[in-house]
């Protein structure tokens, strides 16, 4: 991870690989891999002028704050996922827990809590799932994916024990200010899922446990033997992304303004595919925080974009898993 | 076409990422001939076959195979021509049987193609392994469940699956208990007498010159010469492979201090080693050595915590200690250079900076937040004083040499505080100039009275370095050597458990 190459407005050159680094690089090994890296760039900016030219809503700020809302769930999902995935671990138990959060938050308010407590009790569920993947995960080595798929139908169904049917958040201000609130021109929901990339940056480049849990996936065993405790830093990815996925459902509970405990069918997949898109590599040894967030745009964007031209969301499913597979074909070694 | 010139590599080039590992080597070998290539790590000796087995594609010679020019692009096309490599990594499949890895890709079928035949597939396996003297391998059994030494007679089974005119065994006496390897070397005779050419390559000069009719000295990728055993001796081949005498190599040694840094008593570990006691000084240098399996790596392992011992006392600075991870043995004051540097040393895709700061960021943080200012300063001047090269923080780890990146396992430990350094292996895989500068590293830090226990299994090292030399053999502690007293053949004699 090399994201800390500031980009110097004073060299073009630098400026563009910099930023270049910071957008898609995850570290030196991208240095043959240029045209991949430009390419996705022009891709993406070409993507966007025909949209421009051919969709006079596109550009509307209405439209692009839904565009921004509407990545919310997965830009906060992918980050968690990140942290996971850099371990060398997946988290596929994200989408119950949203469901789970976000019913609980509203059944919490609508049994009178204020809304405060109600959304850190909330939190704090996510961050207990998370510690229950973490705590198998870590303590007994049992593989992510079987330990995450165990707790993806635990939960769910501790959804449906919660309620079956779906709850309306009573408190008016829930919706009001965290589903729909504007702060200028920017959805507060946006606000809070895009404040928490630098947190993450920070956390994975500038700690004792970031760098740990980034080394970890590259070389658990050397790690160890520095000194250093694998299994509390594991443990600690999986809570981060509990509680990553718990503020996703609360949001998402309130731009909703409905939880229903159906709801997160799926989710994984899109964060999984963000931070792929983004140059993380599953097994760990490689990801970064700001390619995740532009892969997260980028399925945002796709999603936006069939919307507008009336695309069947059908379609969507099909166009999003045929990026994912060009996106990690071109990023191959080789 | 006379049977000295069966295999002719005329002027082979090679290089990786500009480094020249082959350059111009010729080489050849006859009919029924063991011939040996030798030379220090990274000599090229591993580059070289692997060319001849098609596993790298050579950038410039020829290579002639009874006569005809052939041309290698895959292994598949050098098996095909009957020649075959045994690696030092093995390409079994660990949760196969032994019949399923030795017959993979020609499984025997039954009348109806594609289904396995596994009575006859049994019976095949057996007759293979029966016919090159090994018995006492249940072919059934999962290879994953077989001794290390008893995997490499598998593997070389493999190879003689086929008709092979060419067997070429990469350093298989590495894993070999003593008895494997008088077998390897029976088996051996007799496929000479079946007219293979086999090329041995190995750095143990003894076994050499009791198997080999010529040896080929290879040292910095180049050719140094080809000589007959008979005609040579150990001091000549030593000096064709390191270019120099083995007294420039290593530097005087300074007394060690009269306290105790580190002692050891009756430490045991179930099923590894029994009741190991020994003391280790202030700025001694303290050599261990044994055959592999001896149980040194183990010890050093438990007295580093990364495995539990079974029972016994380790006391540091003359105060008891039980580490149980490798955390509370760094918070101690131990610090251990594993054997491997690629499986534990290093995390290859983090650059120089966090694999140096990887073992001391308590003392490189606040709060748990890196202070990166003190990091880069601490970092740099570490990697400067070791001289690893290119001295750039945000290099990434796979992108150095080898002996650079050991230099940086190295940088990582030095930047702990640790007063007793355990080193398993430190010259392994690296050139030779390397190797001198680490020895000079390690004899500073004797100087400035950290207690080192230095593993190695060459025995120049050994001799070279220490104060003091101990021998393992099977887990026991079984001499301690003075350095006057300590010769190659005395340790070698105490290793294998040849009385003198």
């Amino acid at each position: 991870m090399t994201t800390d190459n500031k980009p110097t407005p004073t060299n073009p050159f630098k400026a563009v690989t910099g930023l270049r680094k910071m957008i898609l690089g995850s570290s030196g090994t991208q240095r043959k891999r240029h045209w991949v890296d430009y390419a996705f760039i022009a891709a993406f900016i070409i993507l966007v002028v025909i949209t421009a030219s051919m969709s006079d809503v596109f550009f509307t700020q209405r439209n692009l704050s839904n565009l921004l809302r509407q990545a919310v769930t997965n830009g906060l999902l992918s980050l968690g996922m990140l942290v996971v995935i850099l371990t060398g671990g997946i988290d596929l138990s994200v989408g119950p827990v949203v469901a789970l959060t976000g019913i609980m938050v509203a059944g919490l308010s609508k049994g009178g809590m204020p809304l405060f407590p109600a959304i850190l009790i909330c939190l704090a569920v996510g961050i207990a799932c998370g510690a229950v993947n973490g705590f198998f995960i870590a303590r007994f080595k049992l593989q992510p994916f079987i330990v995450t798929i165990a707790t993806l139908g635990t939960i769910r169904g501790l959804v449906y024990v919660y309620s079956d049917i779906p709850i309306t958040p009573t408190d008016p201000a829930f919706r009001a200010v965290l589903g729909a609130g504007f702060i200028g021109p920017f959805p507060v929901s946006a606000i809070i899922m895009l404040a928490c990339y630098p947190v993450v940056w920070f956390f994975l480049n500038r700690t004792n446990s970031g760098r740990a849990i980034v080394a970890i996936g590259g070389n658990e065993e050397a790690v160890r033997l520095a000194g250093i405790n694998v299994n509390w830093n594991i443990f600690l990815a999986y809570m981060i992304s509990g509680l990553f996925s718990a503020l996703a459902g609360v949001i998402l509970a309130s731009r909703l303004g409905i939880s229903q405990p159906s709801v997160g069918a799926g989710f994984e997949l899109d964060a999984i595919a963000a931070c792929v898109i983004g140059g993380a590599i599953l097994g760990g040894g490689g990801g970064s925080t700001f390619g995740t967030l532009a892969g997260v745009v980028s399925l945002g964007m796709i999603d936006n974009l069939l919307n507008l031209f009336n695309v069947q969301s059908y379609y969507q499913q099909i166009l999003k898993g045929v990026i994912i597979l060009v996106a990690v074909l071109a990023r191959r070694k080789k | 076409m006379g049977d000295t010139d069966f295999l002719v590599m005329k002027g082979i080039s090679k290089s990786f990422d500009g480094t020249q590992a082959l350059r111009n080597v010729d080489f050849s070998g006859a009919i029924g001939e063991v011939h040996a290539i030798s030379g220090e790590n990274g000599a090229g000796k591993s580059t070289l076959v692997k060319i001849l087995s098609g596993a790298l594609p050579r950038d410039a010679g020829e290579i002639l195979l009874d006569g005809e020019s052939i041309e290698l692009g895959t292994p598949l096309r050098a098996r095909r021509l009957g020649i075959y490599a045994v690696y030092q990594e093995f390409s079994l499949v660990p949760h196969l049987t032994v019949a399923e890895n030795i017959l993979l890709g020609q499984m025997p079928s039954i009348r109806v193609r594609g289904i396995v035949d596994w009575n006859k597939a049994y019976r095949q396996a057996e007759e293979i392994l029966s016919s090159i003297g090994f018995t006492g391998i249940n072919v059934r059994q999962t290879v994953s469940r077989l001794r290390v030494s008893h995997q490499q007679m598998v593997e070389i089974a493999k190879a003689l699956a086929n008709r092979r005119r060419i067997l070429i065994l990469d350093e298989p006496s590495a894993v070999l208990s003593q008895e494997d390897l008088t077998r390897l070397f029976a088996l051996m005779r007799q496929l000479k007498q079946e007219k293979t050419l086999i090329l041995y390559i190995s750095h143990r000069l003894d076994e050499v010159f009791e198997i080999a009719d010529r040896i080929t000295v290879l040292k910095d990728g180049q050719l140094v010469g080809t000589v007959k055993p008979k005609e040579s001796d150990q001091n000549q081949l030593i000096k064709m492979m390191v270019g120099r005498s083995l007294g420039e190599i290593f530097p005087v040694r300074t007394p060690p201090k009269a306290e105790v840094a580190l002692e050891v008593r009756n430490l045991s570990r179930e099923g590894e080693f029994s009741d190991i006691s020994f003391s280790l000084g202030q700025g001694e240098i303290l050599g261990m050595f044994g055959l592999v399996g001896s149980g040194r790596t183990q010890v050093a392992r438990c007295i580093f915590g990364a495995e539990p011992i079974t029972s016994g006392e380790i006391l540091l600075s003359s105060k008891p200690i039980y580490p149980k991870s490798p955390r509370q043995a760094v918070l101690a004051g131990i610090a251990m250079l594993t054997e491997d540097r690629k499986r534990d040393g290093l995390v290859m895709n983090c650059t120089i900076r966090d694999n140096a700061s990887l073992a001391s960021y308590p003392n490189l943080s606040r709060w748990g937040v890196i202070d990166r200012r003190k990091q880069a300063a601490r970092v740099q001047q570490k990697i400067q004083e070791l001289d690893v090269r290119p001295p750039l923080l945000d290099r990434l780890a796979s992108h150095l040499s080898g002996g650079n990146q050991q230099k940086l396992v190295l940088a990582k430990w030095l930047m702990t505080q640790a007063r007793v350094l355990i080193l398993d292996e430190p010259t392994r895989g690296v050139d030779v100039a390397t190797k001198v500068e680490i020895y000079h590293i390690i004899n500073d830090l004797a100087r400035d009275g950290m207690g080192i226990l230095l593993i190695s299994s060459e025995l120049p090292e050994i001799l070279g370095m220490s104060d003091r030399a101990l021998v393992m053999r099977e887990g026991r502690l079984v001499g301690d050597f003075a350095r006057s007293q300590a010769n190659e053949e005395r340790l070698l004699a105490s290793a294998s458990g040849v009385s003198q």
